[in-house]
């Protein structure tokens, strides 16, 4: 990809416990444009969210990144001091979080929390400050937005709430925005307008919005790429169209089979056997192979690396070998 | 088709028992590293042998008359120029070995001090559970009456009860009863704390699942108290207990050196200290300093070992 | 043959006193404010059948469930199972012999085992409480036998909650529910904490049990695309009222109500058939001061000047003016 905004190469986060070493992201890499809407998905555990952390930069001890490169427009963040990261924390990337009741102080009106945003990074006056907080809660979707900027937070319903949240993350238009689970706490008519809200605006701004979620649903609603995270690494990253369709790698097919539909064959759902591993117990070779249907000899002894065979990148030994075995599963 | 439990506690060589379990945690790995807290435990660990074998570590039973000799009476400390072995810190005007005496005397200080916690942490444990579970008349009964409680220091309320009880008692009364009424007052003063606490606890696991699980199974109230709840609300209840336990010793001491506390039949470190008070002045000054160094000491080590504890125990500092 | 369903639920009400503390309206003013988790709701449930309750946050769906289960009395209305009545002047002997068929699932695998307490024991609990199997080892053979049952190994009976994942405590609720030999489960989104793949495993055991066992599931969720995989027979609530009752494929194949409609509108699209969406408008209201008349009419583009002053009335299970004047085009999913 040319320019992407933001570029994540091989990066590994680790927590350091008293038991050992637990690595918690091993060697992830992927790219987001501008306008774009990755999706990272996976179930619990399997680092999406300490993706997201390790981006904004907030890992703390005992976590740290132990390897690998975040670039931001080019330059690299994961290795600046402090003070600069927070300045780009506000500035050039937003943070969305699942739960709109914490994610606002409740003391201040949203006004106030908007304006103080706005000038901690642009010089605008009060006034100034105002009138755009008040337009961007009109363009989040907020009716009567100049009454409604003096309100407090738990004046607002959820889903007010979380439109709120977004307003924040994009006042201070920042190239990049994560959203880490926006809809999971929201009810399915909100979740389907906050999902829409956050397409619009990412295409009208040029933002590149970084999607985390366990939701296979909104992913495929929203997101224009989608990443699928396992134990610590990425299974398949590739067009959503394609991942969801056709999912070449195994725990990806296992995963959109589990998933029940509205269309279709109300049958039984597929299942996969077993859980994702806990970080102090991830097997050999590739971590999905106690549960794979397909796992043979070298799966339980080398780490799969990302192939490209003609679709999308795949970390998955079938199709390193012969092209037949690869279409017998696809 | 079984779901391998890949948590299986067994193939990660984690120890399977309670204790090989606590040692194993990070309560344990917390008390390793501060020494403080180690010194501060065996401290408290020796003056409880140290109590419970005083029959056979003290030179002599000091509140034995036969074992008395006036002819010992008013020695300094062994290190003085006038010291006497086996007297290592001297005797009283009686010639009563003031080492023995405060072995003794600390086995009556930590026996109000664990009765007198143990009372009322069953008192407001009890408490605790009714308001909390009931909620209703009997929890603004209850935490009314606390807040009056809290709003008096408790040594005057341990005062108070003393007082009155023996007053309704009567007369004379012999060491043993003096005891008990001392356990009484003192637990009666401090139940507040286990009683709010536990409340607040069973606020919080009273709304979940496992709770309207057990009514599903038609268990009635006490039985869920009993069975599900209480084992869920004791964790603070420790802490509290450590550093109520510091606090009874102490009222006890003092109710002991107003004179209303033990008498000097069966004396506390408190009683030995009003006694030695007296021989202050007179030059005497170890009958007085030793049992006020044992009780500070005393109080010191329970309380670094609760400090500890709450520490280690809150889940926010780890 | 027409028999008696086998759970009928008549007029169920539920009204919680929210208003603030007496002392508070004194000095500060105010009135009594009254929710209405529940308004009238009634259903049947044929015996072996699974259904289900659906409905967003407010809709009073959880109310319900526990109102039929026994943890909640009602404020009006009758829950009868198998004839027998849940409420009222039963005894406690007759009130415990129901209640040991009617178990029930609960939402957060987390907090519905006693942390306490080891597995083995949870699940032998409902087997003391009523007494089914007497002798130790007796019990110890049947626990055993109750987590093979559910996927899991006997051995597992000697650990705490805390060392298993939330979809293997799941499987511990559902050996808990199975071991008072219960016939009727009512199930409080059991997968909603779960992730998909792990939900896929419960519902298929779940599914299973109810085969083998001849179980009859109440299934309460706010996923439409789960429900769509569990049930026989669903109903859609909104505001405490069900405002449409279908049969499982029906429900999905032809939805009558504007709410339902809606509601499977606004589900994602997992096959990115990239359809034209109606967007829903707005938001639940605050069920304290609900709108008049009909509950969904500040959100429903058919609503009309009736509509806000008539609570339309459950008739052919739908629970809308303008379903019954005709006014709304009968749909087939697109």
């Amino acid at each position: 990809m040319d320019n992407p905004v933001l570029s994540v190469r091989n990066l590994r986060v680790e927590f350091v416990t008293r038991r050992g070493i637990l690595k918690a992201i091993d060697g992830v890499s992927f790219d987001i444009g501008r306008g774009e809407v990755l999706g990272v998905v996976g179930e619990s555990g399997a680092g999406k969210s300490v993706t997201g952390s390790a981006v904004i930069g907030l890992i703390d001890p005992p976590g740290r990144i132990a390897g690998g490169e975040i670039l931001l427009d080019g330059r690299r963040i994961d290795n600046l001091p402090p003070e600069e990261m927070r300045r780009i924390r506000g500035k050039r990337i937003g943070m969305i979080f699942q739960d709109p009741l914490t994610s606002l102080n409740p003391l201040y009106t949203v006004g106030e929390q908007l304006i103080e945003t706005i000038r901690t990074h642009m010089p605008l006056s009060a006034s100034g400050a105002r009138k755009r907080a008040i337009d961007l809660l009109a363009e989040v979707g907020i009716p009567a937005a100049e009454r409604r900027i003096d309100s407090y937070p738990h004046e607002f319903s959820g889903g007010m709430r979380q439109r709120v949240v977004i307003a924040l993350a994009l006042c201070v238009e920042p190239e990049l925005i994560i959203a880490d689970e926006p809809t999971t706490a929201l009810d399915v008519s909100v979740q389907a307008q906050i999902i829409s809200l956050l397409k619009k605006l990412g295409r009208e701004r040029g933002t590149a919005i970084m999607l985390v979620t366990h939701d296979m649903g909104v992913i495929a609603e929203t997101a224009d790429r989608v990443a699928v995270m396992y134990a610590g690494r990425i299974a398949e990253i590739g067009p959503v169209q394609e991942v969801v369709r056709q999912p070449l790698h195994p725990y990806a097919q296992g995963l959109m089979g589990a998933i029940p539909s509205l269309r279709g064959e109300a049958h039984r759902l597929a299942q996969i056997p077993g859980s994702m591993p806990r970080l102090s117990a991830i097997p050999a070779g590739c971590s999905f192979n106690p549960r794979c249907p397909f796992a043979f000899d070298r799966c339980r002894v080398e780490r799969p690396e990302a192939i490209t065979r003609g679709k999308h990148p795949v970390a998955c030994h079938l199709y390193d070998s012969v092209p037949a075995a690869a279409e017998a599963v696809a | 088709m079984t779901v391998s439990t890949q948590a299986s506690s067994t193939a990660q060589n984690l120890p399977t028992s309670r204790i090989g379990r606590f040692f194993d945690s990070d309560i344990w790995a917390s008390f390793k590293r501060s020494k403080l807290t180690m010194v501060a435990a065996a401290l408290t660990l020796m003056f409880l042998a140290v109590a419970i074998f005083a029959g056979v570590l003290s030179p002599q039973n000091p509140f034995n008359p036969a074992e008395l000799d006036l002819l010992n009476s008013r020695l300094p400390p062994i290190w003085e120029a006038e010291g006497q072995a086996p007297f290592l810190l001297g005797t009283d005007e009686q010639g009563r070995d003031i080492l023995s005496a405060i072995l003794y005397g600390l086995r009556i200080s930590l026996l109000v001090g664990f009765l007198g916690v143990a009372f009322s942490a069953t008192l407001g444990i009890a408490l605790g559970l009714i308001a909390g579970y009931f909620g209703g008349l009997a929890d603004t009964l209850i935490m009314r009456v606390a807040d009056v409680q809290l709003t008096f220091p408790a040594i005057l309320i341990a005062l108070l009860i003393d007082g009155v009880v023996k007053s309704v008692l009567g007369g004379d009364l012999d060491a043993t009863t003096i005891l008990a009424v001392l356990v009484f007052s003192i637990g009666l003063s401090f139940w507040v704390q286990y009683a709010r606490t536990v409340r607040g606890s069973v606020l919080v696991e009273k709304n979940k699942d496992y709770v309207a699980a057990a009514r599903l199974i038609g268990l009635p109230a006490p039985a869920i108290l009993i069975k599900h709840i209480l084992p869920n609300v004791t964790g603070p209840v420790l802490v509290i207990a450590t550093i109520n336990l510091a606090l009874a010793v102490i009222t006890e001491a003092t109710l002991s050196f107003l004179g209303t506390g033990m008498p000097e039949t069966m004396p506390s470190l408190g009683t030995l200290i009003r006694i030695g008070n007296n021989y202050l002045f007179s030059g005497e000054w170890w009958i007085v300093a030793f049992p006020g160094f044992a009780l500070a000491a005393l109080v010191l080590a329970i309380n670094l070992l609760g400090d500890w504890l709450r520490d280690a125990l809150n889940p926010k500092l780890r | 043959m027409t028999e008696k369903p086998y759970a009928e639920i008549k007029d169920l009400r539920r009204v919680f006193d929210v208003s603030k503390p007496w002392l508070n309206r004194l000095l500060e003013g105010g009135e009594q404010q009254f929710l209405k988790a529940v308004d009238g709701v009634s259903f049947q449930i044929e015996r072996g059948e699974t259904f289900a309750l659906v409905g967003e946050s407010g809709s009073g769906k959880s109310t319900v469930a526990r109102m039929v289960v026994g943890l909640l009395p009602p404020t009006d209305g009758s829950v009868l199972i198998d004839g027998v009545s849940m409420i009222g002047r039963a005894s406690g002997s007759e009130r415990q012999k129901l209640r040991r068929r009617i178990q029930m699932i609960f939402q957060d695998p987390y907090a519905s085992l006693n942390p306490r307490w080891r597995v083995s024991e949870i699940i032998a609990e409902p087997i003391r409480a009523f007494r089914l199997i007497e002798g130790e080892s007796n019990i110890r053979a049947r626990t055993d036998e109750l987590l093979s049952l559910v996927g899991l190994h006997p051995a597992d009976g000697m650990k705490f909650p805390h060392e298993f994942s939330g979809g293997q405590r799941q499987r511990i609720a559902i050996a808990r529910v199975l071991a008072s030999n219960a016939e009727f489960i009512v199930c409080d989104e059991p997968t909603s904490a779960l992730d998909v793949s792990v939900q896929a495993q419960i519902l298929n055991l779940m599914r299973d049990l109810q085969d083998r066992l001849g179980l009859t599931y109440l299934f309460i969720s706010h996923n439409l695309a789960v429900v769509r995989h569990m049930a026989t027979r669903i109903g859609v609530m909104y505001l405490g009222r069900i405002v449409e009752i279908s049969g499982g494929h029906e429900l999905f194949a032809r939805p009558q109500h504007p709410y339902t409609r809606m509601l499977l509108d606004a589900v994602p699209d997992m096959d990115m058939s990239g359809r034209q969406r109606t967007p829903i408008s707005g938001e639940i209201p605050n069920p304290i001061n609900p709108p008049s008349g009909c509950t969904f009419n500040p959100r429903c583009p058919f609503a009309n000047e009736r509509c806000r002053r008539e609570a339309p009335p459950l008739i052919a299970g739908v629970a809308c003016h303008a379903v019954h004047e005709g006014r709304l085009a009968s749909s087939a999913a697109a």
